[in-house]
C-alpha cells in the first residue's frame, strides 16, 4: 500500500458496479438467481476480508457471525412480526454483537490458538442451535412464510419474491459494503490496521491500543457477515442450521484467499470464481467438497496473492 | 442402576476415551511442538485409521483378532506414508509458514474426506471387535475392549515417553523444537525429523482410529469430532506443551465422558467450549503454555 | 526539573535477578547514557521505563505522575518513546506509509479523525520528517530496500514524528558504519534540543562525546553516575567494565 495514489481510485468500481447492473438485464433467470446469491455472499467475503484480508486475524468462526444474521433476521420476522428493515437491521446488530463478545474472549490469543478459540466458539454455536431445536427448527431449518416477505412503502408493497427486486437490493447492499470496506482500509483506522497485521509490537509501540483496534475490525467483520446472513434469510427465505456450521467458515477463507486477501475486487471474485467452480464440479460429482479442497491447496502452493494479487502484479510489474 | 453406579460407568466410560483423545491430541501436540504448525486434517488422518481397519477386516474375512492386529500395523504406516508425502510435496514448499499450512491442511481435509466419500461411501460400517469379553462388575458388565483400548493407549503414551526421553529421534525431537536454528547448527538433519514427526502425528491419529473403531463405526465424517477435541485439548494444556496436553486429555476426556452419560453429548461439547473461553480469560497461554502474556 | 524517577525498581526472570532496587532518575532536557558490562540489565531496566514488561516491584513516575500501571501503548502517548535495539519498522510498507503511522496518532482525536485525514497535509509532513534525518528521497520507496544504517534513521524519524518528550535509543549506533556514527551524533544533539534523550550505548567515543551525565550499571544496579570526566575517572567503573 504505497501513498499518494495516480488516477481515480473509483474508476474499477465504477465500472464493476455499471457491470453488476446492467448484467440483470441479460442474464438467463438461473445465471440472475446466482448472481443475487454471489453479492450476498460477497459481502460476507469483504466482511471475513476485513478480519483476515486487513488487519490478518485468521479465523476459522465466522460462520457464527453469518448465522447470527442469518437466525437474527429471520426469527425475529417470522416469530416476533418485525417488519423486513427491521429484522434485517437486527440481524446486522445481532452480528455485530456476538462478533464483540466472542472477541473480548478471543483476542486474548493469538495465531494459532486464536484459530482454534474462533473454531470452537462457532462449532458452540452450531451446537447451540441444534440444542435448542424447538425454537430454532435445528438442522431442516424453516422457510420464511411469503405473506412477510415484502417491503411496504405507505400504500405501495413490493414482494421480495419478485427477482428483481432481489437483485438490486443485493447488488444495492453489496455497493454499500464495498465502499465501506475501501473506506475503512484508505482511513487512518485502516492504515493501524494493515501495519499491525505486518508487525504488531511496533504499532504498539506507536502509542496505538492494539487489542482495541482487533477488536474493532473484528466487530466490524461480525456486523458485515451478519448482514450478509440477514440478507440471506430475508431474501431467500430459508433460516437453516448448514449455515453455521464449519463449512461456512471454511467458506468465506477461501473466496478471499482466491480472490486476492486485502483486495478491495478479491471477495466479489473470489466468491463469484469459487461458485460457479463448485457448480461445475457438482455436475460431475456429488462429492464438490474435493474442489474446495484442490482449490486451497492450490492457492497456497501456486497463487499465494490469489486471482486479484497476482493479476495486479503482473500488471504493475512491482510488488503490492 | 444406583446413582453411584452410573457414576461409576460414566467414569469407566470417560476413562476409556480420555486414553484414546490423549493419544489422538498428543499427535497434534507433537506436530506442532517440533514444527510449529497446525494439521488441520489431523481429525482426517483419525478416520483414516478407522477406514483402513474396515478395509482390512473386510479383506481377511471373518477373523476379527487378525485383521484388528494387522490394522495395527498397517492403518499407522499408510497414514504415515501419506503425511510424508504431504510434508514433501505440500510443507516443504511453503517452507512451513503457519498461516500457509493452516490453509493447506484445510483443503487437505476435504481432499481426504471427500476421497473417502467416493471410494468408501456415505454410509456407517461396523467393524468387529476382535474379541468379546465382559468384565462383571457387581452393577454392570463392561466391554472387555474398551478397557484393553485403554490399555494399549496407555502403552502408546508410555512407548512416546520412552523414545522422546531415550531414543536419539526423540533427542533430536526435542532440540528442534527448542531451538531449531542451533539444532541445524548441530548437525540434526531438521527437515528429516520435521518429516518423522509429521509422519509421528499422523501415525498416532491413525491408531487411534483403529482402536476406537469397534466401539463407534468407521464414517468418513468420523474425523470431525476428535478434530475439535484434539484442539481444545491442545489449547487448554497449552500449544506446546506435552505434559499440558496430556492433562487437559484427561480432565477434559473425562468431563466429556461423564457429561455425555447424564447429560448429551451435545451439552458436553458447549461445556467444554465455555470451560476453554473461562482458561483463555485467566491464562490466555493456556495451563502450562508456552508464552507469557 | 525531574522529567522521570524509578524508585526501588526490580526485575527477576525466574531465578536470575536481572535488575535491583534501582533509583534512577533523568532531568528534563538532558541527555543521559546508561552503560555497563553485558547482562548489567540496562534493557531489562529501559524495557520496564518503556512499558515492555512488567516490574517485580518498585515505581516508576513521569512527569510527576505514577506510571507504573500503564501498559506500552499508554506510556507512548505520554510521550515515552523508546526504539528498538534491533530496528523493527514496516518492511512491507513505504517509508511515507511508514512515518504517516506515527504522524497521524496524534491527529486521530475524535470519529472524524478517525475515519478521514487530508492525505495531502500528511504527505508534506512526512516528507518533513524524512528531511530531519536525510531520507526525504525515499519518501515513496518500500522500507524494505533501505540499507539496514537507513532503516534505522528510518525508525528514528518515526519516533520523532511522535513528539516524544522522552526518547529511549537502544543501542543506536549498532551496525552504522563511521560516518553514520558521526551523522547520528549530530542528529542526536538537534534532537535533544528539545527532547530528553536516554540512550543504551557500547561505543564509548560516543557516549563520551554526547553524555551530558553518564548512567554505570553492573550485575543488576547502579555502580556510578556522574559527568563522563567523573565517570571516565573512576576506578571501580573500570574494574567492572573493562570496555574500551
Amino acid at each position: 500500500m504505497t501513498g499518494g495514489r495516480q488516477g481515480s481510485p473509483w474508476r474499477t468500481p465504477m465500472i464493476v458496479f455499471a457491470l453488476l447492473l446492467a448484467a440483470q438485464f441479460v442474464l438467463p433467470d438461473y445465471h440472475h438467481t446466482n448472481m443475487t446469491r454471489i453479492m450476498i455472499f460477497a459481502v460476507f467475503a469483504i466482511g471475513y476480508n476485513v478480519a483476515f484480508g486487513y488487519a490478518g486475524l485468521l479465523s476459522l468462526g465466522h460462520a457464527m457471525f453469518f448465522a447470527a444474521g442469518l437466525y437474527g433476521a429471520g426469527m425475529s420476522a417470522q416469530f416476533l412480526g418485525f417488519s423486513m428493515p427491521l429484522a434485517f437491521l437486527f440481524g446486522g446488530l445481532c452480528g455485530l454483537v456476538l462478533a464483540l463478545v466472542a472477541g473480548l474472549v478471543a483476542l486474548r490469543t493469538s495465531g494459532v490458538s486464536f484459530l482454534i478459540v474462533t473454531l470452537m466458539f462457532s462449532q458452540a454455536a452450531y451446537l447451540t442451535i441444534l440444542y435448542f431445536n424447538d425454537i430454532t427448527r435445528g438442522d431442516e431449518g424453516f422457510v420464511l412464510a411469503q405473506e412477510i416477505r415484502q417491503l411496504r412503502f405507505g400504500e405501495m408493497v413490493l414482494p421480495l419474491t419478485d427477482p428483481s427486486l432481489r437483485y438490486n437490493l443485493a447488488l444495492g447492499l453489496f455497493m454499500v459494503c464495498y465502499l465501506l470496506g475501501v473506506a475503512l482500509l484508505r482511513s487512518p483506522i485502516g492504515r493501524v490496521l494493515v501495519a499491525l497485521r505486518e508487525n504488531e509490537p511496533r504499532v504498539q509501540m506507536l502509542g496505538y491500543n492494539t487489542f482495541g483496534y482487533k477488536l474493532l475490525a473484528l466487530t466490524i467483520s461480525g456486523a458485515l457477515s451478519g448482514i450478509s446472513g440477514a440478507a440471506y434469510a430475508l431474501l431467500f427465505a430459508y433460516v437453516g442450521a448448514t449455515f453455521a456450521s464449519t463449512q461456512y467458515s471454511i467458506y468465506p477463507l477461501l473466496w478471499v484467499l482466491l480472490g486476492g486477501a486485502g483486495t478491495a475486487l478479491g471477495p466479489l471474485i473470489g466468491t463469484g470464481l469459487m461458485f460457479y467452480l463448485v457448480e461445475f464440479a457438482s455436475e460431475i460429482t456429488s462429492s464438490y467438497l474435493i474442489v474446495v479442497g484442490v482449490v486451497l491447496v492450490l492457492l497456497v502452493i501456486v497463487f499465494p496473492k490469489g486471482v486479484i494479487g497476482t493479476l495486479s502484479e503482473r500488471w504493475r510489474g512491482t510488488r503490492t | 442402576m444406583s446413582f453411584g453406579a452410573q457414576l461409576f460407568l460414566a467414569f469407566l466410560e470417560g476413562t476409556v476415551s480420555a486414553f484414546v483423545l490423549a493419544v489422538t491430541a498428543l499427535g497434534l501436540s507433537l506436530v506442532f511442538g517440533v514444527m510449529r504448525v497446525v494439521n488441520v486434517a489431523h481429525g482426517e488422518f483419525f478416520m483414516l485409521g478407522a477406514v483402513i481397519a474396515w478395509s482390512v477386516a473386510f479383506m481377511v474375512g471373518d477373523m476379527p483378532l487378525v485383521a484388528f492386529l494387522l490394522a495395527l500395523i498397517i492403518g499407522p504406516l499408510v497414514v504415515g506414508g501419506i503425511a510424508v508425502a504431504v510434508d514433501w510435496l505440500i510443507l516443504k514448499r511453503i517452507d512451513y509458514n503457519p498461516e500457509g499450512t493452516i490453509v493447506a491442511t484445510i483443503g487437505l481435509l476435504y481432499i481426504i474426506q471427500q476421497a473417502v466419500l467416493i471410494l468408501y461411501g456415505p454410509e456407517a460400517r461396523v467393524v468387529e471387535p476382535p474379541f468379546y469379553f465382559r468384565i462383571q462388575f457387581p452393577w454392570f458388565g463392561y466391554s472387555g475392549y474398551k478397557l484393553i483400548v485403554a490399555g494399549i493407549s496407555l502403552m502408546l503414551l508410555l512407548g512416546t515417553w520412552y523414545g522422546l526421553s531415550r531414543t536419539r529421534l526423540g533427542l533430536y525431537m526435542r532440540a528442534t523444537q527448542y531451538d531449531q536454528e542451533t539444532a541445524q547448527a548441530f548437525g540434526i538433519p531438521v527437515r528429516r525429523v520435521y518429516a518423522a514427526v509429521f509422519a509421528l502425528g499422523g501415525g498416532l491419529a491413525a491408531i487411534a482410529g483403529v482402536l476406537v473403531v469397534p466401539i463407534q463405526q468407521a464414517h468418513y465424517l468420523m474425523g470431525h469430532d476428535p478434530l475439535l477435541m484434539s484442539f481444545i485439548v491442545v489449547i487448554i494444556g497449552g500449544l506446546g506443551s506435552l505434559r499440558g496436553t496430556l492433562l487437559a486429555a484427561f480432565v477434559i476426556g473425562i468431563s466429556d465422558g461423564v457429561i455425555s452419560v447424564f447429560f448429551t453429548p451435545t451439552l458436553a461439547k458447549i461445556l467444554a467450549t465455555l470451560l476453554v473461553s473461562l482458561v483463555l480469560v485467566v491464562r490466555p497461554a493456556g495451563l502450562f503454555g508456552e508464552k507469557a502474556p | 526539573m525531574s522529567l522521570l524517577r524509578t524508585q526501588g525498581l526490580s526485575r527477576n526472570f525466574g531465578g536470575v535477578q536481572a535488575v535491583r532496587e534501582v533509583d534512577f532518575e533523568l532531568r528534563a532536557g538532558e541527555i543521559r547514557a546508561v552503560i555497563g558490562p553485558n547482562g548489567a540489565g540496562k534493557t531489562t531496566l529501559v524495557s520496564m521505563i518503556s512499558g515492555r514488561i512488567r516490574p517485580s516491584a518498585g515505581r516508576i513516575r513521569f512527569k510527576d505522575a505514577d506510571i507504573t500501571g500503564l501498559r506500552n501503548w499508554q506510556r507512548a502517548r505520554r510521550g515515552i518513546v523508546y526504539t528498538f535495539q534491533i530496528t523493527s519498522i514496516f518492511q512491507n510498507l513505504s517509508c511515507h506509509d511508514n512515518v504517516v503511522l506515527a504522524l497521524q496518532r496524534g491527529q486521530m482525536t475524535g470519529l472524524a479523525g478517525r475515519l478521514h485525514l487530508d492525505a495531502g497535509r500528511l504527505r508534506g509532513q512526512a516528507e518533513a520528517a524524512l528531511e530531519r534525518v536525510g531520507l526525504a528521497a525515499r519518501l515513496d520507496e518500500p522500507a524494505a530496500n533501505l540499507p539496514y544504517g537507513h532503516q534505522r534513521l528510518l525508525e528514528l524519524a518515526m519516533s520523532l514524528a511522535l513528539a516524544p518528550e522522552l526518547l529511549i535509543m537502544d543501542e543506536p549506533t549498532q551496525g552504522l558504519s563511521e560516518s553514520e556514527v558521526l551523522a547520528f551524533c549530530d542528529l542526536t544533539r538537534a534532537i535533544a534540543r528539545e527532547t530528553t534523550v536516554l540512550l543504551i550505548e557500547h561505543n564509548m567515543s560516543v557516549v563520551m562525546e554526547l553524555a551530558e551525565r553518564i548512567t554505570v550499571m553492573n550485575d543488576g544496579a547502579i555502580l556510578a553516575e556522574g559527568a563522563p570526566a567523573e565517570i571516565a575517572a573512576n576506578a571501580e567503573v573500570q574494574r567492572a567494565y573493562l570496555g574500551t
